[in-house]
């Protein structure tokens, strides 16, 4: 029951873009195709889900011992930093044609607030859990495949609108994300 | 007297021409996270005018030792350490912010305007420019944040810095403070902005 609530809340309450503004960045920039969010969104949760068991492990037996809570910002930078890298080289080896799906999106992992911003909200969770990071991980990447995907297939039919000169680009766009958020701010209460 | 006015203009360029959020849409996750209203989005910005101008400053002075490999991963950790300074002394001496701003306080780091200045800017340019660039972006930034945190508040909860100017009981669209209220302020804003500096160039 309590990890459905962790879903189905991930998913459609706090959802991770529109709700929580992490993940901004790959929201608007790679959503003009639904085929590249499909993608984004497949490396996401590769990454996310890892990472987040990588950083949880870290932070319970490493630092939290060691007293050096602190640091949590740093070594959790750098390990996914690192395991971006390492998940690009092993996939190149390991399975070319997922390599060749998700390879362009891995760099840009890097610099995803939401990979970074989860590792940290997983930390905070009650009765936590190493089961329970991972799942909620699952949970937000899934909320954020939702959220990009939904996303690039109305901005696919706005390329044929007709958009006011000064609305065109930036402004139209976060216009839409804008009423995208507002339907999901209807699932409010569903928790 | 070239060289002055080439600083005056790499200045201005962050806050208009290239000016990070309105403009270049860098930055995304805190300026429509933090902006709830006018000091979150000034706390927002000083806070990452801070980071950015110390880490410009850093890679400025130490661009030739780092190996062009590793310049990124470098990069993060000069960053980071920084943001942790921010973190501590926030947590410190204004708790009140730090409550507010919560999970973007460490998402400081990547910030990809931090970066990209990092990578574009500070690791090819001289210090004094270097700082100057980090001015001219993070005053931008503060602007952006500052002004957009306060359109929300005054249209959300009908005041300006916590100086409410309607009636405690007073209807207020309650929308912008809201997430989706970011997304649509900063629409118009965005189309403000565009309508502005097309005019003035």
């Amino acid at each position: 029951m309590e990890y459905i609530l962790i879903l189905i809340t991930a998913v459609f309450v706090n959802n991770i873009v529109l709700s929580q503004f992490l993940g901004i960045c790959p929201f608007f920039g790679v959503s003009n195709k639904v085929s590249t969010s499909v993608g984004m969104s497949g490396a996401v949760l590769f990454v996310m889900t890892i990472a987040t068991m990588a950083t949880y492990l870290l932070y319970q037996y490493v630092l939290v011992p060691a007293g050096l809570n602190y640091l949590k910002t740093i070594t959790f930078i750098l390990v996914i930093a690192a395991l971006v890298q390492m998940v690009e080289i092993i996939l190149k080896k390991v399975s070319p044609p997922l390599y060749q799906a998700l390879g362009v999106f891995l760099p840009l992992i890097t610099t995803n607030c939401a990979v970074l911003g989860v590792a940290i909200l997983a930390l905070g969770l009650e009765n936590g859990s190493l089961l329970k990071a991972v799942f909620f991980a699952v949970a937000n990447s899934i909320g954020f495949a939702l959220a990009l995907i939904v996303f690039a297939s109305i901005r696919e039919h706005l390329e044929l609108a007709n958009i006011p000169k000064g609305m065109k680009g930036v402004p139209i766009n976060l216009l839409v994300a804008g009423l995208l958020s507002l339907a999901f701010l209807g699932f409010t209460g569903l928790v | 007297m070239a060289e002055k006015m080439n600083l005056t203009q790499n200045f201005l360029k962050g806050i208009v021409k290239e000016n990070p959020v309105f403009v270049m849409l860098l930055g995304m996750c805190p300026t429509l996270g933090v902006t709830s209203s006018a000091l979150n989005g000034l706390g927002m910005g000083v806070a990452t005018l801070f980071v950015l101008l110390m880490s410009n400053i850093v890679v400025s002075l130490i661009k030739t030792q780092i190996p062009s490999k590793v310049r990124i991963p470098a990069f993060i950790i000069i960053i980071a350490s920084f943001v942790t300074i921010v973190e501590m002394v926030l947590e410190a001496f204004i708790p009140f912010l730090y409550e507010q701003l919560g999970i973007f306080i460490p998402l400081i780091v990547v910030n990809c305007l931090i970066l990209g200045r990092a990578e574009a800017f500070a690791s090819k340019n001289n210090l004094i420019s270097s700082i100057v660039d980090a001015l001219g972006m993070g005053i931008g930034f503060v602007i952006a944040l500052t002004v957009l945190g306060a359109a929300r508040e005054i249209l959300g909860s009908g005041s300006l810095f916590e100086f409410k100017f309607v009636s405690e009981d007073a209807n207020t669209f309650i929308l912008f403070i809201l997430p989706p209220g970011a997304f649509i302020a900063l629409a118009y804003l965005a189309v403000l902005f565009n309508k502005i500096s097309i005019k003035t160039t």
